[in-house]
Protein backbone atom coordinates (compact mmCIF):
# COMPACT_ATOMS: atom_id res chain seq x y z
CA UNK A 1 0.00 0.00 0.00
CA UNK A 2 2.84 2.57 0.88
CA UNK A 3 4.21 1.77 -2.79
CA UNK A 4 1.12 2.91 -4.18
CA UNK A 5 0.68 5.88 -1.82
CA UNK A 6 4.69 6.96 -2.90
CA UNK A 7 3.73 6.07 -6.68
CA UNK A 8 0.55 8.32 -6.67
CA UNK A 9 2.48 11.15 -4.97
CA UNK A 10 5.43 11.70 -6.89
CA UNK A 11 3.49 11.01 -9.77
CA UNK A 12 1.02 13.72 -8.93
CA UNK A 13 4.14 15.92 -8.34
CA UNK A 14 6.11 15.10 -11.88
CA UNK A 15 2.80 15.63 -13.45
CA UNK A 16 1.89 18.84 -11.79
CA UNK A 17 5.59 20.18 -12.95
CA UNK A 18 4.71 19.32 -16.38
CA UNK A 19 1.65 21.14 -16.81
CA UNK A 20 3.20 24.11 -15.14
CA UNK A 21 6.65 24.00 -17.33
CA UNK A 22 4.12 23.79 -20.11
CA UNK A 23 2.47 26.95 -19.08
CA UNK A 24 5.47 28.73 -18.46
CA UNK A 25 6.71 27.69 -21.69
CA UNK A 26 3.67 29.42 -23.69
CA UNK A 27 4.51 32.81 -21.92
CA UNK A 28 7.74 32.54 -22.72
CA UNK A 29 8.82 32.70 -19.11
CA UNK A 30 11.14 30.10 -16.95
CA UNK A 31 9.56 27.52 -15.57
CA UNK A 32 11.54 27.80 -12.05
CA UNK A 33 9.01 30.44 -9.99
CA UNK A 34 6.40 27.83 -11.08
CA UNK A 35 8.00 25.10 -9.75
CA UNK A 36 9.07 26.77 -6.64
CA UNK A 37 5.18 27.85 -5.98
CA UNK A 38 4.58 24.25 -6.60
CA UNK A 39 6.92 23.06 -3.98
CA UNK A 40 5.10 25.82 -1.49
CA UNK A 41 2.27 24.35 -2.07
CA UNK A 42 3.38 20.65 -1.64
CA UNK A 43 4.99 21.55 1.39
CA UNK A 44 3.86 22.21 4.98
CA UNK A 45 1.83 24.70 5.53
CA UNK A 46 0.76 24.65 1.94
CA UNK A 47 -2.27 23.66 -0.01
CA UNK A 48 -1.83 19.93 -0.46
CA UNK A 49 1.07 18.87 1.68
CA UNK A 50 3.23 15.84 0.85
CA UNK A 51 3.08 12.64 3.18
CA UNK A 52 5.15 9.78 1.66
CA UNK A 53 7.59 11.26 -0.87
CA UNK A 54 9.25 13.74 0.83
CA UNK A 55 12.06 11.15 0.98
CA UNK A 56 12.45 10.72 -2.85
CA UNK A 57 11.88 14.37 -3.47
CA UNK A 58 15.43 15.11 -0.90
CA UNK A 59 17.43 12.74 -1.94
CA UNK A 60 16.44 13.39 -6.19
CA UNK A 61 16.88 17.23 -5.16
CA UNK A 62 20.42 16.22 -3.76
CA UNK A 63 21.26 14.77 -7.40
CA UNK A 64 19.26 18.03 -8.99
CA UNK A 65 21.89 20.20 -7.47
CA UNK A 66 24.83 17.92 -8.06
CA UNK A 67 23.20 17.71 -12.21
CA UNK A 68 23.18 21.16 -12.74
CA UNK A 69 26.01 21.92 -11.41
CA UNK A 70 28.05 18.74 -13.61
CA UNK A 71 26.12 20.60 -17.04
CA UNK A 72 27.35 24.00 -16.23
CA UNK A 73 30.71 22.18 -15.88
CA UNK A 74 30.37 20.21 -19.13
CA UNK A 75 29.38 24.01 -21.23
CA UNK A 76 33.21 25.15 -20.71
CA UNK A 77 36.34 23.30 -21.24
CA UNK A 78 39.06 24.60 -19.02
CA UNK A 79 40.97 26.27 -21.35
CA UNK A 80 38.19 28.58 -22.60
CA UNK A 81 37.20 29.46 -18.75
CA UNK A 82 40.96 30.33 -17.94
CA UNK A 83 40.73 32.05 -21.18
CA UNK A 84 38.07 34.19 -20.91
CA UNK A 85 38.47 34.92 -17.28
CA UNK A 86 41.76 37.17 -18.41
CA UNK A 87 39.27 39.02 -20.59
CA UNK A 88 36.34 39.50 -18.78
CA UNK A 89 37.78 39.75 -15.02
CA UNK A 90 36.81 43.66 -15.09
CA UNK A 91 33.55 43.50 -15.94
CA UNK A 92 33.27 40.45 -13.80
CA UNK A 93 34.78 42.24 -10.86
CA UNK A 94 32.11 45.21 -11.68
CA UNK A 95 29.46 42.71 -11.60
CA UNK A 96 30.66 40.84 -8.04
CA UNK A 97 31.12 44.30 -6.74
CA UNK A 98 27.62 45.70 -7.96
CA UNK A 99 25.49 43.09 -7.33
CA UNK A 100 27.15 41.02 -4.08
CA UNK A 101 26.76 44.22 -1.85
CA UNK A 102 23.56 44.95 -2.26
CA UNK A 103 22.41 41.56 -0.56
CA UNK A 104 25.01 42.28 2.29
CA UNK A 105 24.20 44.41 2.84
CA UNK A 106 20.62 44.02 3.05
CA UNK A 107 21.51 40.81 5.14
CA UNK A 108 23.03 43.08 7.69
CA UNK A 109 20.60 45.42 7.66
CA UNK A 110 17.92 42.97 8.46
CA UNK A 111 19.89 41.85 11.24
CA UNK A 112 21.46 38.93 10.32
CA UNK A 113 24.33 37.00 11.07
CA UNK A 114 27.43 38.20 9.25
CA UNK A 115 27.83 34.56 7.09
CA UNK A 116 24.15 34.83 6.72
CA UNK A 117 24.49 38.46 4.76
CA UNK A 118 27.22 36.74 2.68
CA UNK A 119 24.76 33.80 1.36
CA UNK A 120 22.49 36.82 1.14
CA UNK A 121 25.09 38.57 -0.90
CA UNK A 122 25.84 34.90 -3.35
CA UNK A 123 21.75 34.70 -3.91
CA UNK A 124 21.87 38.35 -5.29
CA UNK A 125 25.04 37.97 -7.63
CA UNK A 126 24.88 35.20 -9.69
CA UNK A 127 22.47 35.61 -12.93
CA UNK A 128 20.64 32.41 -14.02
CA UNK A 129 22.84 31.07 -16.89
CA UNK A 130 20.18 28.64 -17.79
CA UNK A 131 17.40 31.58 -18.13
CA UNK A 132 20.28 33.92 -20.38
CA UNK A 133 21.09 30.88 -22.57
CA UNK A 134 16.97 30.35 -23.35
CA UNK A 135 16.37 34.04 -23.18
CA UNK A 136 19.32 34.59 -25.89
CA UNK A 137 18.38 31.47 -27.97
CA UNK A 138 14.69 32.65 -27.52
CA UNK A 139 15.07 36.17 -28.90
CA UNK A 140 17.29 35.26 -31.67
CA UNK A 141 20.36 37.09 -29.94
CA UNK A 142 23.09 34.85 -29.61
CA UNK A 143 24.79 36.29 -32.95
CA UNK A 144 24.61 39.65 -31.51
CA UNK A 145 27.50 41.64 -30.48
CA UNK A 146 26.66 42.16 -26.85
CA UNK A 147 26.17 38.40 -26.42
CA UNK A 148 30.11 37.80 -26.02
CA UNK A 149 29.87 40.43 -23.21
CA UNK A 150 27.03 38.92 -21.40
CA UNK A 151 28.00 35.25 -22.11
CA UNK A 152 31.20 36.59 -20.48
CA UNK A 153 30.28 37.99 -17.24
CA UNK A 154 27.93 34.51 -16.82
CA UNK A 155 31.28 32.28 -17.03
CA UNK A 156 33.25 34.71 -14.71
CA UNK A 157 30.31 33.92 -12.10
CA UNK A 158 30.27 30.60 -12.96
CA UNK A 159 33.67 30.68 -11.60
CA UNK A 160 33.18 32.76 -9.22
CA UNK A 161 30.86 30.31 -7.72
CA UNK A 162 33.33 27.21 -7.98
CA UNK A 163 35.62 29.54 -5.24
CA UNK A 164 32.22 30.85 -3.31
CA UNK A 165 30.40 27.67 -2.51
CA UNK A 166 33.62 25.72 -0.73
CA UNK A 167 34.01 29.11 0.48
CA UNK A 168 30.11 29.25 2.48
CA UNK A 169 30.21 25.61 3.03
CA UNK A 170 33.41 25.48 4.86
CA UNK A 171 31.89 28.76 7.19
CA UNK A 172 28.77 26.93 7.36
CA UNK A 173 30.40 24.15 8.90
CA UNK A 174 33.33 25.82 10.81
CA UNK A 175 30.63 27.91 12.53
CA UNK A 176 32.52 31.52 12.34
CA UNK A 177 34.54 33.12 10.38
CA UNK A 178 38.03 32.46 12.30
CA UNK A 179 37.08 28.50 13.18
CA UNK A 180 35.94 28.26 9.12
CA UNK A 181 39.49 29.49 8.47
CA UNK A 182 41.15 25.83 7.79
CA UNK A 183 37.93 23.77 6.13
CA UNK A 184 37.88 26.86 3.50
CA UNK A 185 41.41 26.78 2.94
CA UNK A 186 41.15 23.21 2.75
CA UNK A 187 38.07 23.78 -0.15
CA UNK A 188 39.83 26.70 -1.68
CA UNK A 189 43.30 24.57 -2.01
CA UNK A 190 41.38 21.49 -3.52
CA UNK A 191 39.47 23.21 -6.02
CA UNK A 192 42.70 24.79 -7.03
CA UNK A 193 44.35 21.52 -7.03
CA UNK A 194 41.36 20.07 -9.36
CA UNK A 195 41.08 23.09 -11.62
CA UNK A 196 44.91 22.71 -12.21
CA UNK A 197 44.66 19.07 -13.24
CA UNK A 198 41.93 19.57 -15.43
CA UNK A 199 43.47 21.63 -17.26
CA UNK A 200 46.25 19.55 -17.45
CA UNK A 201 44.90 16.02 -18.02
CA UNK A 202 41.53 16.69 -18.98
CA UNK A 203 41.59 15.15 -22.14
CA UNK A 204 43.28 12.00 -21.04
CA UNK A 205 40.79 11.45 -18.48
CA UNK A 206 37.94 12.77 -21.18
CA UNK A 207 39.60 9.93 -22.83
CA UNK A 208 39.58 7.17 -20.37
CA UNK A 209 35.76 7.39 -19.75
CA UNK A 210 34.32 7.90 -23.12
CA UNK A 211 32.70 4.81 -24.58
CA UNK A 212 30.00 4.92 -27.58
CA UNK A 213 27.84 3.49 -25.73
CA UNK A 214 25.51 5.34 -24.71
CA UNK A 215 24.28 3.53 -21.63
CA UNK A 216 27.52 2.13 -20.33
CA UNK A 217 28.85 6.52 -20.85
CA UNK A 218 25.65 7.37 -19.06
CA UNK A 219 26.49 5.20 -15.94
CA UNK A 220 30.05 5.65 -15.97
CA UNK A 221 29.79 9.84 -15.52
CA UNK A 222 26.86 9.89 -13.25
CA UNK A 223 28.66 7.30 -11.27
CA UNK A 224 32.00 9.51 -11.12
CA UNK A 225 29.76 12.20 -11.09
CA UNK A 226 28.36 11.13 -7.82
CA UNK A 227 31.67 9.40 -6.45
CA UNK A 228 33.40 12.82 -7.10
CA UNK A 229 30.77 14.89 -5.07
CA UNK A 230 30.71 13.24 -2.61
CA UNK A 231 34.24 12.69 -1.53
CA UNK A 232 34.00 16.91 -1.99
CA UNK A 233 31.37 16.58 0.48
CA UNK A 234 33.27 14.79 2.62
CA UNK A 235 35.92 16.96 2.48
CA UNK A 236 33.31 20.22 3.21
CA UNK A 237 33.95 21.08 -0.75
CA UNK A 238 30.64 21.13 -1.48
CA UNK A 239 29.53 18.04 -3.59
CA UNK A 240 28.53 20.79 -6.16
CA UNK A 241 31.53 22.51 -6.55
CA UNK A 242 33.24 18.36 -7.05
CA UNK A 243 30.38 17.60 -9.92
CA UNK A 244 31.16 21.34 -11.37
CA UNK A 245 34.94 20.48 -11.41
CA UNK A 246 34.00 16.78 -12.94
CA UNK A 247 32.18 18.88 -15.52
CA UNK A 248 35.29 21.14 -16.47
CA UNK A 249 37.42 17.93 -16.39
CA UNK A 250 35.64 16.33 -19.05
CA UNK A 251 35.55 17.64 -22.87
CA UNK A 252 35.53 16.92 -26.51
CA UNK A 253 33.50 13.80 -27.33
CA UNK A 254 32.83 12.62 -23.26
CA UNK A 255 31.47 15.93 -22.78
CA UNK A 256 29.68 16.18 -26.14
CA UNK A 257 27.82 13.14 -25.70
CA UNK A 258 27.45 13.46 -21.64
CA UNK A 259 25.70 16.61 -22.13
CA UNK A 260 22.89 15.03 -24.48
CA UNK A 261 22.73 12.32 -22.09
CA UNK A 262 22.17 13.79 -19.06
CA UNK A 263 20.50 16.94 -19.87
CA UNK A 264 17.07 15.25 -19.59
CA UNK A 265 17.91 13.85 -16.25
CA UNK A 266 19.24 16.76 -14.94
CA UNK A 267 15.61 18.76 -15.97
CA UNK A 268 13.89 15.69 -14.27
CA UNK A 269 16.10 16.67 -11.17
CA UNK A 270 16.25 19.90 -11.05
CA UNK A 271 12.92 20.12 -10.93
CA UNK A 272 12.79 18.28 -8.31
CA UNK A 273 15.28 20.76 -6.47
CA UNK A 274 13.07 23.46 -7.20
CA UNK A 275 9.87 21.83 -5.42
CA UNK A 276 12.08 20.61 -2.71
CA UNK A 277 13.00 23.89 -2.08
CA UNK A 278 9.84 24.77 -1.78
CA UNK A 279 8.50 22.60 -0.04
CA UNK A 280 11.04 23.03 3.07
CA UNK A 281 9.59 26.75 2.65
CA UNK A 282 6.45 27.52 4.67
CA UNK A 283 4.60 29.94 2.47
CA UNK A 284 3.37 31.65 5.62
CA UNK A 285 6.67 32.98 6.43
CA UNK A 286 7.02 34.41 2.94
CA UNK A 287 4.79 37.60 3.50
CA UNK A 288 6.77 39.23 6.46
CA UNK A 289 9.68 39.17 4.20
CA UNK A 290 8.11 39.98 0.87
CA UNK A 291 8.53 43.72 1.48
CA UNK A 292 12.02 43.12 1.56
CA UNK A 293 12.61 40.48 -0.96
CA UNK A 294 10.77 43.55 -3.27
CA UNK A 295 13.09 45.96 -2.45
CA UNK A 296 16.46 43.71 -2.82
CA UNK A 297 14.86 42.36 -6.39
CA UNK A 298 14.32 46.58 -7.74
CA UNK A 299 17.99 47.20 -6.43
CA UNK A 300 19.39 44.06 -8.35
CA UNK A 301 17.72 44.69 -10.85
CA UNK A 302 18.59 48.29 -11.43
CA UNK A 303 22.68 47.12 -10.90
CA UNK A 304 22.19 44.07 -12.85
CA UNK A 305 21.18 46.78 -15.09
CA UNK A 306 24.17 48.27 -14.80
CA UNK A 307 26.50 45.81 -14.74
CA UNK A 308 25.34 45.04 -18.30
CA UNK A 309 25.43 48.52 -19.67
CA UNK A 310 29.01 49.03 -18.54
CA UNK A 311 30.18 46.24 -19.82
CA UNK A 312 28.41 46.07 -23.42
CA UNK A 313 29.71 50.20 -23.10
CA UNK A 314 33.59 48.97 -22.62
CA UNK A 315 33.25 46.25 -25.56
CA UNK A 316 31.88 49.17 -27.67
CA UNK A 317 28.41 48.18 -28.04
CA UNK A 318 26.05 50.97 -29.08
CA UNK A 319 23.35 51.86 -26.59
CA UNK A 320 20.39 49.58 -27.46
CA UNK A 321 23.07 46.99 -27.11
CA UNK A 322 24.15 48.22 -23.17
CA UNK A 323 20.43 47.95 -22.23
CA UNK A 324 19.87 44.82 -24.17
CA UNK A 325 23.17 43.48 -22.25
CA UNK A 326 21.60 44.91 -18.96
CA UNK A 327 18.59 43.66 -19.00
CA UNK A 328 19.62 39.97 -19.78
CA UNK A 329 21.51 39.45 -16.46
CA UNK A 330 18.72 40.53 -14.55
CA UNK A 331 17.39 37.03 -13.98
CA UNK A 332 18.27 35.15 -11.04
CA UNK A 333 16.61 31.67 -11.06
CA UNK A 334 18.77 27.96 -10.08
CA UNK A 335 22.20 28.94 -8.59
CA UNK A 336 20.77 31.66 -6.21
CA UNK A 337 18.32 28.46 -5.11
CA UNK A 338 21.48 26.18 -4.67
CA UNK A 339 23.48 28.90 -2.77
CA UNK A 340 20.47 29.33 -0.47
CA UNK A 341 20.07 25.90 0.05
CA UNK A 342 23.14 25.27 1.27
CA UNK A 343 22.78 28.09 4.33
CA UNK A 344 18.94 26.59 4.50
CA UNK A 345 20.34 22.90 5.20
CA UNK A 346 22.61 24.12 7.52
CA UNK A 347 19.63 25.39 9.72
CA UNK A 348 21.18 28.76 9.59
CA UNK A 349 19.10 31.92 9.07
CA UNK A 350 15.61 30.94 9.21
CA UNK A 351 14.03 33.57 7.33
CA UNK A 352 16.70 33.18 4.68
CA UNK A 353 14.60 30.97 2.87
CA UNK A 354 11.52 32.53 2.39
CA UNK A 355 13.14 35.88 1.32
CA UNK A 356 15.58 34.14 -1.39
CA UNK A 357 12.01 32.37 -2.62
CA UNK A 358 10.48 35.79 -3.15
CA UNK A 359 13.58 37.55 -4.50
CA UNK A 360 14.03 34.80 -7.13
CA UNK A 361 10.16 34.35 -7.52
CA UNK A 362 10.15 38.12 -8.39
CA UNK A 363 13.53 38.26 -10.41
CA UNK A 364 13.15 35.17 -12.44
CA UNK A 365 9.49 36.12 -13.83
CA UNK A 366 10.88 39.98 -14.09
CA UNK A 367 14.27 38.98 -15.64
CA UNK A 368 12.89 37.20 -19.33
CA UNK A 369 9.96 40.24 -19.48
CA UNK A 370 12.56 43.06 -18.85
CA UNK A 371 15.01 41.25 -21.38
CA UNK A 372 12.09 41.23 -23.77
CA UNK A 373 11.28 44.63 -23.29
CA UNK A 374 14.77 46.12 -23.09
CA UNK A 375 13.91 48.89 -26.02
CA UNK A 376 10.96 50.17 -24.64
CA UNK A 377 13.02 50.75 -21.41
CA UNK A 378 15.58 52.79 -23.10
CA UNK A 379 13.43 54.53 -24.47
CA UNK A 380 11.49 55.54 -21.33
CA UNK A 381 14.66 55.70 -19.15
CA UNK A 382 16.89 57.21 -21.68
CA UNK A 383 14.84 60.41 -22.12
CA UNK A 384 14.65 61.97 -18.65
CA UNK A 385 18.60 61.82 -18.10
CA UNK A 386 18.96 63.42 -21.65
CA UNK A 387 16.40 66.17 -20.50
CA UNK A 388 18.63 66.42 -16.95
CA UNK A 389 22.40 66.65 -18.67
CA UNK A 390 21.89 67.57 -21.93
CA UNK A 391 21.37 70.68 -23.25
CA UNK A 392 17.51 71.50 -24.15
CA UNK A 393 16.55 71.08 -27.50
CA UNK A 394 14.67 74.59 -29.24
CA UNK A 395 12.09 71.90 -30.11
CA UNK A 396 9.28 71.63 -27.25
CA UNK A 397 9.09 67.93 -26.41
CA UNK A 398 6.03 66.18 -28.47
CA UNK A 399 3.62 65.18 -25.54
CA UNK A 400 0.63 63.38 -26.95
CA UNK A 401 -1.36 64.44 -23.71
CA UNK A 402 -0.51 68.14 -23.80
CA UNK A 403 -2.83 69.68 -25.66
CA UNK A 404 -1.48 71.85 -28.46
CA UNK A 405 -1.19 75.51 -28.33
CA UNK A 406 -3.50 77.85 -30.62
CA UNK B 1 50.03 46.10 -60.06
CA UNK B 2 46.12 46.30 -59.26
CA UNK B 3 44.65 42.94 -58.17
CA UNK B 4 42.40 41.70 -61.11
CA UNK B 5 38.63 41.81 -59.61
CA UNK B 6 39.80 41.73 -55.88
CA UNK B 7 39.70 44.85 -54.15
CA UNK B 8 40.46 44.96 -50.65
CA UNK B 9 40.81 42.14 -48.35
CA UNK B 10 38.01 41.18 -46.09
CA UNK B 11 38.09 40.96 -41.94
CA UNK B 12 36.97 38.41 -40.77
CA UNK B 13 36.59 38.70 -37.22
CA UNK B 14 36.59 35.65 -34.86
CA UNK B 15 34.48 35.97 -31.71
CA UNK B 16 34.68 33.12 -28.59
CA UNK B 17 31.30 32.53 -27.43
CA UNK B 18 31.46 30.99 -24.16
CA UNK B 19 29.63 27.47 -23.97
CA UNK B 20 27.80 28.27 -27.09
CA UNK B 21 30.74 28.11 -29.73
CA UNK B 22 31.95 30.58 -32.47
CA UNK B 23 31.01 33.58 -34.13
CA UNK B 24 32.38 34.94 -37.39
CA UNK B 25 31.66 38.29 -38.79
CA UNK B 26 32.28 40.84 -41.84
CA UNK B 27 31.47 43.85 -43.27
CA UNK B 28 30.20 43.47 -46.84
CA UNK B 29 31.73 46.25 -49.30
CA UNK B 30 28.08 48.16 -49.46
CA UNK B 31 28.32 48.26 -45.77
CA UNK B 32 26.34 45.57 -44.74
CA UNK B 33 27.46 43.18 -41.66
CA UNK B 34 26.78 39.21 -42.39
CA UNK B 35 28.37 36.90 -39.88
CA UNK B 36 28.12 33.05 -38.68
CA UNK B 37 27.74 31.47 -35.38
CA UNK B 38 28.81 28.12 -35.41
CA UNK B 39 27.27 25.60 -32.57
CA UNK B 40 29.61 23.04 -30.53
CA UNK B 41 26.61 20.94 -32.01
CA UNK B 42 27.28 21.74 -35.65
CA UNK B 43 24.10 23.79 -35.82
CA UNK B 44 25.50 27.08 -38.30
CA UNK B 45 23.49 30.36 -37.40
CA UNK B 46 23.56 32.70 -40.43
CA UNK B 47 23.45 36.00 -39.22
CA UNK B 48 22.10 39.16 -41.35
CA UNK B 49 22.88 42.28 -38.56
CA UNK B 50 20.60 45.45 -38.31
CA UNK B 51 21.00 48.61 -40.24
CA UNK B 52 20.08 50.62 -38.02
CA UNK B 53 21.78 48.91 -34.80
CA UNK B 54 24.55 46.98 -36.02
CA UNK B 55 24.72 45.17 -32.74
CA UNK B 56 21.81 43.42 -33.02
CA UNK B 57 20.43 40.75 -35.49
CA UNK B 58 17.42 41.63 -37.84
CA UNK B 59 17.60 38.14 -39.68
CA UNK B 60 19.35 34.71 -37.94
CA UNK B 61 18.58 31.54 -40.02
CA UNK B 62 19.39 28.23 -38.64
CA UNK B 63 20.95 26.07 -40.41
CA UNK B 64 21.58 22.02 -40.34
CA UNK B 65 25.36 21.21 -41.04
CA UNK B 66 24.18 19.96 -44.04
CA UNK B 67 22.37 22.66 -45.16
CA UNK B 68 25.17 25.27 -44.36
CA UNK B 69 27.26 22.63 -46.60
CA UNK B 70 24.91 23.04 -49.36
CA UNK B 71 24.99 26.92 -48.79
CA UNK B 72 28.75 26.54 -48.55
CA UNK B 73 28.40 24.51 -51.76
CA UNK B 74 26.55 26.79 -53.70
CA UNK B 75 28.54 30.30 -52.64
CA UNK B 76 31.85 28.35 -52.92
CA UNK B 77 32.02 26.30 -56.30
CA UNK B 78 32.08 29.15 -58.73
CA UNK B 79 33.73 31.45 -56.43
CA UNK B 80 36.93 29.14 -56.50
CA UNK B 81 37.14 29.22 -60.38
CA UNK B 82 37.27 33.35 -60.14
CA UNK B 83 39.14 33.20 -57.43
CA UNK B 84 42.05 30.99 -59.67
CA UNK B 85 41.49 33.31 -62.18
CA UNK B 86 42.36 36.57 -60.26
CA UNK B 87 44.99 34.86 -59.15
CA UNK B 88 46.86 35.07 -62.61
CA UNK B 89 47.46 38.66 -61.87
CA UNK B 90 47.72 38.82 -58.17
CA UNK B 91 51.54 37.32 -57.45
CA UNK B 92 53.96 39.87 -59.26
CA UNK B 93 55.87 38.20 -61.67
CA UNK B 94 53.28 35.34 -62.24
CA UNK B 95 50.94 34.16 -64.70
CA UNK B 96 48.57 31.58 -64.29
CA UNK B 97 46.66 31.25 -67.45
CA UNK B 98 44.37 28.73 -69.21
CA UNK B 99 44.61 28.30 -72.54
CA UNK B 100 42.94 26.01 -75.12
CA UNK B 101 43.94 23.62 -77.82
CA UNK B 102 41.91 23.73 -81.01
CA UNK B 103 41.73 21.97 -83.89
CA UNK B 104 43.74 23.66 -85.76
CA UNK B 105 46.77 23.97 -83.33
CA UNK B 106 49.84 22.86 -84.92
CA UNK B 107 50.37 20.81 -81.28
CA UNK B 108 47.14 19.20 -81.61
CA UNK B 109 48.09 15.45 -81.23
CA UNK B 110 51.12 16.00 -80.04
CA UNK B 111 52.96 15.32 -77.32
CA UNK B 112 54.05 18.01 -74.76
CA UNK B 113 57.21 17.47 -75.12
CA UNK B 114 57.83 18.37 -79.08
CA UNK B 115 56.14 22.17 -78.10
CA UNK B 116 59.92 22.40 -76.17
CA UNK B 117 57.54 25.09 -73.85
CA UNK B 118 59.48 25.21 -71.31
CA UNK B 119 62.85 25.79 -72.96
CA UNK B 120 61.08 28.69 -75.62
CA UNK B 121 59.39 30.26 -73.03
CA UNK B 122 60.08 29.25 -69.37
CA UNK B 123 56.17 28.25 -69.11
CA UNK B 124 55.49 25.05 -67.49
CA UNK B 125 52.61 23.22 -68.10
CA UNK B 126 50.99 21.95 -64.84
CA UNK B 127 48.09 20.50 -65.70
CA UNK B 128 45.37 19.29 -68.61
CA UNK B 129 41.78 19.86 -68.27
CA UNK B 130 40.48 17.08 -70.33
CA UNK B 131 36.13 16.99 -70.47
CA UNK B 132 35.10 17.00 -66.90
CA UNK B 133 38.63 15.75 -65.93
CA UNK B 134 41.90 16.50 -65.37
CA UNK B 135 45.37 15.77 -65.73
CA UNK B 136 47.65 17.20 -63.00
CA UNK B 137 51.38 17.39 -63.57
CA UNK B 138 51.34 15.41 -66.82
CA UNK B 139 54.37 13.55 -68.30
CA UNK B 140 56.40 15.19 -71.39
CA UNK B 141 54.59 12.22 -73.52
CA UNK B 142 51.30 13.28 -72.60
CA UNK B 143 49.41 14.28 -75.96
CA UNK B 144 47.68 17.06 -76.37
CA UNK B 145 44.16 16.55 -78.37
CA UNK B 146 41.86 19.29 -79.46
CA UNK B 147 39.26 20.60 -77.08
CA UNK B 148 42.28 20.55 -74.17
CA UNK B 149 42.76 23.36 -71.93
CA UNK B 150 46.50 23.80 -71.09
CA UNK B 151 46.96 25.51 -67.27
CA UNK B 152 50.04 26.96 -67.67
CA UNK B 153 52.14 29.03 -65.20
CA UNK B 154 55.37 31.48 -66.02
CA UNK B 155 56.17 34.84 -66.97
CA UNK B 156 53.18 37.37 -68.19
CA UNK B 157 55.51 37.36 -71.61
CA UNK B 158 56.41 33.38 -71.81
CA UNK B 159 52.30 33.07 -71.52
CA UNK B 160 51.45 35.13 -74.39
CA UNK B 161 54.55 33.85 -76.39
CA UNK B 162 53.57 30.05 -75.65
CA UNK B 163 49.61 31.29 -76.80
CA UNK B 164 51.01 32.50 -79.77
CA UNK B 165 52.90 28.73 -80.41
CA UNK B 166 50.27 26.93 -79.59
CA UNK B 167 47.45 28.81 -81.76
CA UNK B 168 45.47 29.63 -79.15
Amino acid sequence: MHGAAVLLELGGVILGLGVLGRLAGRFGLSAIPLYLLAGLAFGEGGLLPLVTAQEFIEVGAEVGVILLLLLLGLEYSAAELVGSLRSALPAGLVDLGLNFLPGLVAGLLLGWSPLAAVVLGGVTYVTSSGIVAKVLGDLGRIGNRETPVVLSVVVVEDLAMAAYLPLVTGLLVGGGLLAGAVPVGIALATVALVLLVAVRYGETLSRLVFTPNDEVLLLVILGLTLVVAGMAQRLQVSAAVGAFLVGIALSGQAAEAAHSLLTPLRDLFAAVFFVFFGLQTDPRSIPPVALAAAALAVVTAATKVATGWWAARRAGVGPRGRWRAGTILVAHGEFSIVIAGLAVAAGREPALGPLATAYVLILAVLGPVLARASEPLRVALARPFTALGGRRSARPPADAWRPREP
Amino acid sequence: MRPGGGGTRMDIQETNLPGVGLRHDFTTRAGRQLGVVTHRTGRRDLLVYDRDDPDACQEVVQLTEEEADALAELLGAARLVEHLAALTQRIEGLAIDWLPIRGTSPYAGKAIADTQARSRTGVSIVAIVRGDGAIPAPAPDARLEPGDTLVVVGTARGVKELAKLLGS
